[in-house]
């Protein structure tokens, strides 16, 4: 049983927040697989396999060149180990790069020739690969919430929902190899862009091997008509899986992108490093959430996914906008930092973060936020909560360079610990280089939404109740901006109060 | 942080130019302070811990020199207190100027000899201890260098402050000082320092404060424009003991603050503060380091700088919480107020908590003066100059708090204010 019966009801952290992360800990439900006939590549990494995964792609020669030279890069690089994680050293030639099931052979070229077992996988899942209005809990709205997936599993994308409808629109929304294929102008416009080849040891290791992922283009003023999602299922045993997501909303358009993952129970650490760019022009808009959810390892620590992520926006127009929200759960080691580059005058960014470790994961989370366009905003909101023997850290940076003059940047990042074995640290980075320019940081529960309090107050409540209150409220905001489909996961967080919270 | 060679070979240099006394009872930790400091290398640009503030200056073999500056227009800091005055000129103890040492039971580094002194549990003991997590070289090569400081022990309340004054006289002085202080059980002292010492200043101070002991510290670093300093102060507090400090800066190319506090016994308060003032060629950087490793103690991290004219403020904190350290109230402010576009301020405020039944905040905010308060106090009659030197003490005045004696804080209140007439426009 969880180590978290022991622990004694502390002040202010009430008995439902600790059974909420105890009914969270060791009850992966996520954690079956699909036996399904896979075809692998070779294990290890070289140039070869490099060579093979852009041959099984049938990508164009420059893609394969671009592959490689990152591949080139990446062996001339370290390791970074300057987050607050604790693993063993990890063997790169110890690691499938490339699994796709042998039903994908030849690409089906609807969902209706797609392997019923795959569609299985995602309909236990909770991601009906049909296009059919009706997702769960959504009975009786009036109109129905409909939302275009693409199902990646392992190292393919399986199928994309909605395609004909979006290029009515016309957006174009599939698997980054198809664009590779289809729209290679864009591709070798962008791909790169945000998030640059050599950028950091892992999304270097991403370019050199991504299989596949998504890629969406909003075109000049136009609103996507529905939500876009991805859903990235690991499934085959020692395989790294690497995906890349390219994100581009044209002058004045709007998306609203999900991304959720899953991956079944093993003894073994698997590792997953991907790369999303997204690139925000004028006056345009971009909601990236996501729900991150790979296996977290047994309570001993035995297993998990070891998550290596780049995430980048580039707010590259004037008033452009992205707002990143994410809720993380899963995996046995998590070192991620979705960033804003606020190149554009007046852009905005925004981060939402709800970080959750428990037993023996390890999470070094947080974002950077670098103004350089003149009256830029950027807000950052960060929960982490840790339980058992994890360590969680928020690692963040806000950059005001000399030229963002008149920009705003908002932090507040509190964590709660559950239990005297585990940990939390905060790590931020603020550098202003301008004076017009106003930053504040700050980690500490009684400075939330001070009106909110009042009111709550003059309403009788004490000062605990009228903070947790105030955030879960927040948290509830934040949490409903998420995927239909992660719906349960989501409320079953919701209960989680912040309570008796440090900085 | 990785050793190159580079650090090394800067290290051998510097030890190589200085000559590194042999024998007396320090002779063990000289000896071991170097075999440390040929190990981990002096810091680079590199560096994480060094990341907003450049040690070259401060690990390069020659001291950049300093031009002399003269404060005469303002009576010397501490002058009106009943004290006992240490001077030190360029680094080097001068007993013309200086109340006799011995009389307040003052040792001097440069006096000893072979004989086992109660020194010897801290020379170097608590620098060594304050090497990690992370590495202070710089502490280091003092341990291994120093031939100046004072040694003081006190068993009861000390009779009288005592002044430790640093004179700059020689354009080209290096100066080394290494300091201990022992407060045994329920002593109490209040250690006052001014002055800039020399055009570069290496000084260490340890400090032991026992069960139930209260240290006061207050230092003012000197108005000299070109000087050069990086400082250390490492303490250990024992139970329900009680630690406070607090340093104003006014001007200096370069001054890096370090403060690596320990908390070891329950219910030990340690307070730490700073008020720097900055216009032109003037980069202040606070590093401390708190670490509770007992149970319901305090600690307060308050630090206020005031920029222009390309200043930058530096200021990295950090509080760790040991397992088991529970009811730890943790407390960290930095703030800078940038009096223009080109004063800039970097910071990194750092927790990191193994217990969970603590309270720790940070905050750390930047920017310029608020223009409503401005316009407020303007539309009340205030001239601009006037308004704009209020709000600027408003802004300094949670550090200024940190001092307990009501004479210094208005005297200091009062330097600051004069520092900001001087530098208007």
């Amino acid at each position: 049983m969880s180590a978290l019966e022991e622990i004694e009801v502390r002040d202010g952290v009430d008995r439902e927040t600790i059974e909420t992360v105890q009914a969270m800990a060791g009850k992966y439900k996520h954690g079956w697989e699909t036996d399904i006939e896979m075809e692998y590549a070779p294990k290890g990494l070289s140039e070869d396999i490099v060579r093979l995964i852009s041959e099984k792609n049938g990508e164009p020669e420059w893609m394969l060149e671009w592959r490689l030279a990152a591949y080139r890069r990446w062996l001339q690089m370290e390791e970074p180990r300057w987050a607050m994680l604790n693993y063993p050293e990890i063997d790169y030639q110890d690691q499938y790069y490339y699994a796709k099931p042998k039903s994908m052979a030849a690409k089906p070229k609807s969902l209706d020739e797609v392997d019923p077992k795959l569609l299985a996988t995602y309909e236990k899942l909770g991601i009906p690969l049909k296009e059919q209005m009706l997702l769960a809990g959504v009975e009786g709205s009036d109109e129905p919430r409909r939302v275009a997936v693409d199902a990646v599993f392992d190292s393919v994308s399986v199928g994309t929902t909605f395609k004909e409808e979006l290029k009515k629109a016309g957006v174009i929304f599939c698997s980054i190899s198809e664009a590779i294929k289809e729209h290679p102008e864009l591709v070798k416009k962008y791909l790169g862009s945000v998030v640059p080849q050599s950028d950091n040891f892992f999304a270097t290791l991403n370019s050199a091997v991504f299989s596949d992922g998504s890629f969406v283009y909003i075109p000049e003023g136009t609103r996507c008509p529905m939500e876009l999602s991805t859903y990235f299922r690991i499934n085959a045993e020692n395989t790294g899986q690497f995906e890349r997501t390219l994100i581009i909303a044209d002058k004045g358009a709007y998306v609203s992108y999900l991304e959720g993952c899953t991956a079944p129970k093993r003894d073994t650490h698997q590792l997953h490093a991907a790369v999303v760019e997204i690139v925000i022009l004028d006056d345009a808009e971009v909601k990236y959430s996501t729900v991150q959810n790979w296996y977290p390892g047994d309570e001993e620590g035995k297993g998990g996914i070891y998550n290596f992520v780049t995430k980048r926006a580039d707010c590259r127009g004037a008033r452009s906008k992205v707002m990143w929200t994410q809720v993380e759960t899963g995996s046995a080691i998590t070192w991620k930092y979705p960033s804003c580059i606020l190149r554009g005058d007046d852009s905005q960014g925004e981060f939402y973060s709800i970080a959750i470790a428990n037993n023996a994961q390890q999470a070094d989370t947080g974002t950077k936020m670098i103004h350089l366009g003149k009256n830029t905003k950027s807000r950052i909101v960060s929960k982490g909560i840790s339980a058992g023997r994890a360590q969680n850290t928020y690692r963040g940076l806000v950059t005001m360079h000399p030229k963002a003059t008149n920009s705003r940047n908002y932090t507040q990042c509190d964590s709660l610990l559950i239990g005297d074995k585990c940990g939390a640290h905060t790590v931020p980075y603020i550098e202003v280089k301008n004076n017009s320019s106003r930053v504040e940081h700050e980690a500490t529960t009684s400075k939330v939404d001070d009106d909110q309090l009042f009111y709550c107050r003059s309403r009788g409540m004490d000062e605990e109740e009228a903070v947790a209150l105030v955030v879960n409220g927040f948290c509830k905001e934040v949490l409903q901006a998420l995927p239909m489909e992660f719906a349960m996961e989501a409320q079953s967080l919701v209960a989680i109060s912040l309570e008796g919270s440090v900085g | 942080m990785a050793v190159t060679q580079a650090k090394l070979d800067a290290a051998s240099a510097r030890l190589a130019a200085l000559d590194v006394p042999a024998g007396g009872w320090m002779a063990a930790a000289r000896k071991d302070a170097v075999a440390r400091l040929q190990a981990m290398g002096l810091p680079g640009k590199r560096d994480e811990y060094w990341r907003y503030t450049d040690p070259t200056a401060l690990t390069q073999v020659a001291a950049t020199p300093a031009a002399l500056f003269d404060a005469s227009d303002e009576a010397p800091v501490f002058d009106g207190i009943d004290r006992v005055r240490l001077v030190f000129v360029d680094g080097v103890f001068d007993p013309a100027q200086s109340d006799d040492p011995a009389a307040a039971g003052v040792e001097l580094l440069s006096r000893q000899g072979a004989e086992i002194h109660w020194a010897q549990g801290l020379y170097g003991v608590l620098e060594t201890r304050g090497q990690t997590p992370v590495a202070r070289p710089l502490a280091a090569l003092n341990t291994a260098a120093a031939t100046e400081g004072v040694l003081i022990r006190v068993t009861e309340k000390a009779a009288k402050p005592i002044n430790l004054i640093y004179l700059h006289k020689s354009e080209t002085s290096d100066a080394i000082l290494h300091h201990c202080v022992k407060l045994e059980a329920g002593a109490e002292l209040t250690l006052l320092e001014n002055g800039p010492a020399a055009a570069r200043f290496n000084k260490v101070l340890e400090v032991e404060v026992a069960d139930g002991a209260r240290f006061h510290h207050i230092r003012a670093q000197g108005r000299d424009h070109q000087r050069r300093a990086v400082t250390h102060i490492f303490a250990r507090l024992g139970a329900e003991s009680l630690f406070k400090s607090f340093t104003l800066t006014a001007n200096g190319v370069l001054t890096r603050n370090e403060a690596v506090l320990e908390l070891t016994g329950d219910d030990a308060v340690a307070h730490v503060a700073g008020a720097a003032v900055g216009d032109g060629d003037f980069l202040h950087d606070d590093t401390v380091f708190v670490t509770h490793a007992a149970e319901r103690c305090e600690s307060r991290q308050v630090f206020k700088k005031v920029l222009k004219n390309g200043a930058v403020g530096v200021f990295q904190g950090k509080i760790l919480v040991k397992p088991g350290a529970q009811k730890t109230d943790g407390y960290q402010i930095s703030q800078s107020l940038l009096l223009d576009e080109a004063s800039q301020f970097l910071a990194k405020p750092e927790l990191e908590i193994y217990a969970d039944d603590v309270k720790c905040s940070h905050g750390s905010t930047s920017g310029a003066i608020d223009e409503t308060a401005l316009y407020y106090l303007r539309s009340r009659g205030v001239p601009l100059r006037q308004a704009q030197s209020l709000l600027v003490l408003a802004f300094l005045a949670e550090a200024i708090a940190e001092i307990e004696d009501e004479t210094i804080a208005e005297d200091v209140r009062a330097r600051l204010e004069a520092w900001l007439a001087r530098h208007e426009g």
